[in-house]
């Protein structure tokens, strides 16, 4: 298995956020975890991305259990993450605020920044290239030089993908990549996020826009009150009775 | 870019007048200002290491110049040590108490760092004060010497110190310049705006801020060190928060989080004192109105609403040709 959690449970106080998940993610699919406010789907990342520590249950990628591992250290195995809302430097240009990207690749210390080591030089070429090569992948090559705060926000949404890109991932995972966009920028980042899958990075996204979920994603899970209601293909899940229950409360005609 | 160059250029300007300023005024006094200028920029620029580039303002900063130049003037004093010996020690002592404050300090984020780091700089300001069989409390330290010879170079007038001070901080800055314009000045940043972004990119935060807090307290401990021995006498008032805000206030003109700001800031604020003193404590009528209002509309000092202002002069030129040539194009693209 490629990533999957086993009876991953989260309590705040008196509330279960997530409640013994196991869901596992396919490895060069793209896979959407859906669900209505308040399922549990934001504290689901931040669990597997290592931002909170589970009550119980693993976290286990590649074999590895990474359940108590630092969000740095997971990162630095190949799992990246966007947010919600992504804070870009806005004084500073896009190019520069996604070089920092790929520091986690590299070595070099205040040793090497203060004698202006050959290292540090290598180093800083690295991270350079490989923010114009994801920039480039991600279709921003034309607003590398602008300033952060003058661009669109899809373009923004662009950013935190190639951010996350840098980092040099093989899962993504992201945080309603689509939220607060057209639903032509909507089709964009869909064709981004294939581009992505096509390229060997699994993707897995949390997305309310229900249109693009079906067409988009390989597999899906429902969270509701932080349990899983359902996991399927998008036309097992369309047909799902307690999906649609959720969803729409009650019984419905769907 | 355009910023980067002005930066520079600001720099390399200041560096002629420093080394040619003995020269244009004969006056010892304002020699001696300079060279206290001097040392408070050095102490400026370890703070604007930490709350400029990592967003962490220490409110500990003068507790921290205090350690550096007691270090100094107790050993060589009491201990009867080597001067150069005793003032490397003493960057290194204040270096490790930065270590041990950082490591509990940095568990805390924002407000919270700001008021435990102002608690510290108050404890090591009581303890300078009242442990008086060891610092002599009140009646403060005399009689540190000044800076022994390094081979034919003599520290005995005030224009050797002078250069001495200025060579300090010319390294002092080319030190920040490389680590800001590195990749570890981009991971500071990064940790600055967001820290939970940072972590998700693989960054360890607390190594980062634990490595500016320490350096940043060296820088302190030098500045300290320095002072104690150009002044040769010192009291535990050095340590007090009003050194501590007299720094950050220097650093808010001149610009947290810009390279030159420290200099700036600490020219003015100095300077202006200096012309204001017939007015006595009055002078705070003037300076905390001014404060304020730049604060309010230039947060990033004056060398940061320089840099703003460049900006939008260069986006509005950018702007002027796109509109000449590049917009007509992108429009029928998009149509067709």
């Amino acid at each position: 298995m490629f990533l999957e959690t086993k009876n991953l449970t989260k309590q705040f106080g008196g509330l279960r956020a997530v409640n013994s998940v196991d869901f596992s993610i396919e490895e060069g699919k793209i896979n959407a975890i859906i669900g209505p406010n308040g399922a549990g789907k934001s504290t689901f990342f931040n669990l597997i991305s290592g931002f909170h520590r589970p009550t119980s249950g693993q976290v286990i990628f590649k074999g590895k259990d990474i359940t108590t591992l630092p969000s740095n250290k997971i990162a630095e195995l190949g799992v990246a993450r966007t947010f919600q809302t992504t804070n870009l430097f806005e004084q500073s240009t896009v190019l520069d605020n996604v070089i920092v990207g790929h520091r986690l690749r590299t070595k070099s210390n205040l040793l090497d920044a203060i004698l202006r080591t050959k290292r540090l030089k290598a180093e800083e070429k690295q991270c350079k290239d490989k923010a114009i090569e994801v920039l480039d992948f991600v279709g921003l090559t034309h607003v590398a030089h602008k300033q952060a705060a003058g661009i669109s926000q899809e373009e923004k949404k662009r950013v935190a993908f190639a951010l996350a890109l840098a980092t040099d991932p093989e899962i993504v995972f992201l945080d309603e990549p689509a939220a607060g966009v057209n639903p032509d920028e909507t089709e964009g980042l869909a064709v981004l996020m294939q581009k992505m899958a096509e390229k060997g990075i699994t993707v897995c996204l949390i997305e309310h826009k229900m249109s693009m979920i079906m067409k988009l994603a390989d597999k899906i899970m429902v969270l509701n009150y932080g349990e899983k209601i359902a996991e399927g293909t998008p036309e097992q899940i369309k047909n799902n009775e307690a999906v649609i229950k959720a969803y729409l409360g009650g019984s419905a005609i769907a | 870019m355009a910023a980067f160059f002005n930066q520079r250029n600001v720099i390399a300007l200041l560096v002629l007048f420093s080394v040619a300023f003995p020269f244009i005024t004969q006056n010892e006094y304002f020699l001696h200002i300079m060279t206290l200028s001097f040392i408070w920029m050095i102490g400026v620029y370890g703070l604007n290491l930490l709350a400029g580039y990592t967003g962490y303002l220490s409110l500990a900063h003068a507790g921290f110049f205090a350690i550096g130049a007691y270090s100094l003037g107790l050993l060589t004093v009491k201990a009867q040590m080597n001067f150069w010996l005793a003032f490397v020690l003493a960057c290194l002592i204040t270096s490790v108490v930065g270590l041990f404050v950082g490591l509990i300090a940095l568990r805390t984020k924002e407000h919270f760092f700001a008021i435990y780091t102002l608690c510290v700089g108050y404890i090591i300001y009581l303890v300078i004060d009242k442990w008086e069989s060891l610092t002599e409390g009140v009646r403060g330290l005399i009689g540190i010497p000044a800076p022994s010879n390094i081979g034919p170079i003599a520290f005995d007038n005030a224009l050797s110190i002078y250069y001495l001070v200025l060579t300090i901080l010319l390294l002092v800055i080319l030190v920040v310049y490389r680590i800001v314009h590195s990749l570890n000045g981009r991971t500071y940043l990064a940790i600055r705006n967001s820290e939970d972004l940072a972590q998700t990119i693989g960054i360890s935060t607390m190594k980062n801020k634990l490595t500016v807090f320490v350096l940043s307290t060296f820088f302190a401990g030098l500045a300290g060190a320095l002072y104690a021995s150009f002044v040769r006498f010192i009291g535990p008032d050095i340590g007090s928060t009003a050194i501590t805000f007299d720094l950050l206030t220097y650093l808010l003109v001149g610009g947290i989080g810009t390279l030159s700001g420290p200099i700036v800031g600490t020219i003015i604020i100095v300077w202006v004192s200096q012309q204001l003193q017939f007015l006595q404590d009055y002078r705070m009528l003037i300076f905390g109105p001014v404060l304020t209002l730049l604060i309010i509309f230039y947060p990033r000092g004056i060398v940061g609403g320089v840099v703003d202002w460049r900006h939008k002069y260069q986006e509005k030129k950018n702007r002027k040709l796109s509109v000449n040539s590049l917009v007509k194009p992108e429009k029928q693209v998009k149509e067709g």
